[in-house]
């Protein structure tokens, strides 16, 4: 499948492999940002061929994971409403809340739907004229503009009962807030490649001048990473620090600019709370006021919520990238994806579940 | 609904007084012996359904029997390569065929929601036939039911199968050994993702198509070359992960195969791709897993390579006394990781 099999060529990966090994004299302390790239690392065993020099650590970009708890108590409030039709992408239906998730408010005959796009509640809302519609809008500034598009969709029909839930995040803030952290190892980032399609990486640029790191957009194939460590490990070995694309196929350093002229419409930069790091300033997304009929958060009394959050979970350490999943004693044990702790241990993008699901063991390489 | 995938019905809807399913079809009345007469009966007629009595009586060849039962509730009811009458036939016929069986008679229930067209009950029907036919099974005894509106999704089917296990066959899962081969009978995933492709919402085309068949032609080719198969199950729900964490579990051994011998077709992987879905935990209905001896492995690969559903085996991996419990993949990367089982269905309904 072209630009998928030339990615995923053993040969190529292993040239380059031997092209980082000659590179490499010193250790270097690697983060990448997002899941999708935690969760091909991890299925691939990426981490079991690098020079023991390199340590990937993994970053906080798994929407589900850093989606605070208020917000899934809020779902979960609004969800067990009647006359409501609750939908969110599958994965967040499994999250734990304080006290449920939203599965088991399906399971008590409320009507909590999986949707693979905004847009299919959209049309929920424009089908059920009776009921309220509401979406679970999470993500980074990857599904930003799926989202701002159903919002503004229904602006456009006056479809009044649809609301939106709105969790986003953003990356940028949360690579600053890393790396400005006093126990910050981070000496380079790979960089969604999603992302900056949406949104380029020109925002990059001061970031990697301002903490001295190089960050290089990258995919999300085995090749795809490994020449983004391996542009990364240059730069770190010759005492570089800027931002190069990795990702050529998919992303312009000004980005998608019809995406974002729809985001900047529906949306503005707000203080958002990451589940397990806390409130970093300007990191999120809220919907304007202009379209304040399409924010269930005001549509829906659920304000005051008392959230109710497991003492074992270790999740805000892990998506900080300071502890690895299987350096927490609730690991495979308390905490297994049947019955998760947290919500790194839900999504196939979350750190805990990508070792749980392939790496329990340590294996060979052959 | 499904519509765009019903087939052109191959004989006229006979002459009722309804178009639609009633609640008097299911009350035991006029209408119900009419439904019996006119819609069951001319195609899945033999001897035994004939006499309509509460029971099939059936004279059966000496030897151990094997029975299976499955109930059948996809959503739609029809997809591309196949529909829920398939399903009901082909679902029961290859769970008794993998104990090494040669399936000889089924059993048929049918709960009904009350509305629905009788068209689209006789293509089922008809659907049901023909399986039947190309699995060489007679359904000898049923049952309808109809339950009011709401109270089922369309149609539910339940069947249940019987066949004759010859005398020196010991298939199971608890019967792995280190050093086995694992042999797959063809490209995986190719039933759950025609049903999630087809699923109202996800519009993207695709030409996927279901892979339903009965496996009982095929098990014959492999035991014609040896008794020696250790173990045999079809792949459906948790695909071939589920399948071979069963088979690592019940016989307390590790099993190793090759990402690079995964056989999917390029349409399958595609879909897979747009989906974030792993194919090795898709669904399959027309596939199986055996696990042979190694000295048989060639022989029986040969046999199953020539047999019309089988033309795409492969030696997917092998049996091994390490990481027991546990099914191992090497990458294409020369990596290994865990091949899980998965944790939830990928999708509801979709068998």
């Amino acid at each position: 499948m072209k630009y998928l099999d030339e990615f995923r060529n053993p040969e190529v990966a292993h040239q380059i492999l031997e092209q980082i090994r000659k590179t490499v004299t010193r250790p270097w302390v690697i983060m990448e940002i997002c899941g999708g790239q935690t969760h091909s690392i991890i299925r691939n065993g990426i981490d079991q061929l690098l020079p023991p020099e390199i340590t990937l650590v993994h970053g906080p970009g798994c929407p589900v994971c850093v989606t605070p708890l208020e917000i899934i108590d809020q779902a979960i409030a609004i969800a067990s409403q009647p006359n409501v039709i609750f939908t969110s992408f599958g994965d967040m239906l499994r999250v734990p809340g304080s006290y449920k998730d939203l599965l088991k408010v399906k399971s008590e005959g409320f009507d909590v739907r999986t949707v693979y796009s905004p847009l299919e509640a959209v049309d929920l809302a424009r089908n059920n004229p009776d009921k309220e519609v509401v979406f679970l809008a999470v993500g980074f500034e990857t599904t930003a503009p799926g989202n701002a598009m159903a919002i503004h969709q229904a602006a456009k029909e006056n479809l009044t009962n649809f609301s939106e839930l709105v969790s986003h995040v953003l990356v940028p803030p949360a690579m600053e807030a890393l790396l400005s952290s006093p126990e910050n190892r981070v000496q380079g980032y790979l960089a969604a490649g999603h992302v900056c399609a949406v949104m380029g990486w020109w925002e990059y640029e001061p970031i990697a001048e301002k903490y001295k790191v190089p960050i290089v957009p990258t995919g999300f194939e085995p090749v795809d990473i490994l020449e983004g460590l391996l542009i990364i490990i240059q730069q770190l070995e010759a005492g570089k620090h800027e931002v190069i694309n990795q990702y050529l196929r998919a992303v312009t350093r000004e980005g998608n600019q019809p995406a974002q002229n729809l985001i900047s419409e529906i949306f503005e930069i707000t203080d958002r709370k990451w589940r397990g790091i806390g409130t970093i300033p300007a990191s999120g997304f809220q919907i304007r006021p202009k379209y304040a009929a399409f924010d269930a958060s005001l549509k829906f009394s659920v304000g005051d919520i008392q959230t109710n959050e497991s003492p074992d979970c270790i999740s805000g350490i892990i998506l900080q990238g300071l502890k690895k999943p299987t350096e927490c004693v609730a690991f495979g044990t308390t905490c297994t994806p049947a019955h998760p702790l947290g919500a790194t241990m839900v999504s196939s993008e979350g750190a805990c579940a990508a070792y749980h699901q392939y790496q329990r063991l340590r294996m060979p390489v052959s | 609904m499904s519509s765009e995938f019903m087939p052109v019905l191959s004989c006229p809807i006979p002459k009722t007084d309804y178009d639609t399913i009633q609640m008097a079809h299911g009350a035991g009345g006029r209408l119900s012996a009419e439904l019996i007469n006119k819609f069951f009966l001319p195609h899945f007629g033999n001897p035994v359904l004939n006499k309509l009595d509460d029971q099939a009586v059936l004279d059966l060849p000496a030897g151990r029997l094997a029975i299976s039962t499955d109930s059948f509730v996809v959503d739609p009811l029809f997809f591309p390569g196949g529909n829920i009458g398939d399903l009901a036939i082909n679902g029961t016929v290859n769970d008794v065929a993998m104990s090494g069986a040669t399936p000889l008679y089924l059993t048929a229930a049918f709960v009904i929601e009350e509305g629905l067209p009788l068209e689209t009950l006789l293509a089922v029907i008809l659907a049901m036939a023909e399986a039947a036919k190309n699995a060489g099974v007679t359904i000898v005894t049923g049952d309808t039911k109809v339950v009011n509106r709401g109270q089922c999704d369309k149609l539910f089917i339940t069947t249940t199968g019987i066949g004759i296990v010859p005398p020196s066959l010991q298939i199971s899962a608890g019967n792995l050994k280190p050093g086995d081969k694992v042999i797959l009978s063809g490209t995986i995933a190719d039933h759950g993702m025609a049903i999630l492709t087809t699923r109202k919402g996800l519009s993207f085309k695709s030409h996927v198509a279901s892979d339903t068949a009965p496996l009982n032609g095929l098990v014959a080719a492999m035991l014609a070359v040896t008794s020696e198969i250790h173990a045999l199950r079809d792949p459906t729900r948790g695909g071939v992960a589920m399948t071979l964490n069963e088979f690592a579990t019940n016989s307390n051994v590790g099993i190793l195969i090759h990402e690079s011998r995964v056989p999917v077709k390029p349409s399958v992987q595609g879909a897979c791709e747009v989906l974030g879905i792993d194919p090795l935990l898709v669904a399959n209905e027309g596939k199986l897993v055996a696990i042979v001896p190694a000295e048989q492995a060639d022989r029986v690969l040969r046999a199953m390579q020539n047999h019309p559903l089988g033309g795409d085996s492969v030696i997917l991996g092998e049996v091994t006394a390490e990481n027991p419990g546990l099914v191992v993949m090497r990458t294409r990367l020369g990596t290994h990781r865990i091949v899980d089982t998965p944790l939830g269905e990928q999708l509801p309904r979709i068998c």
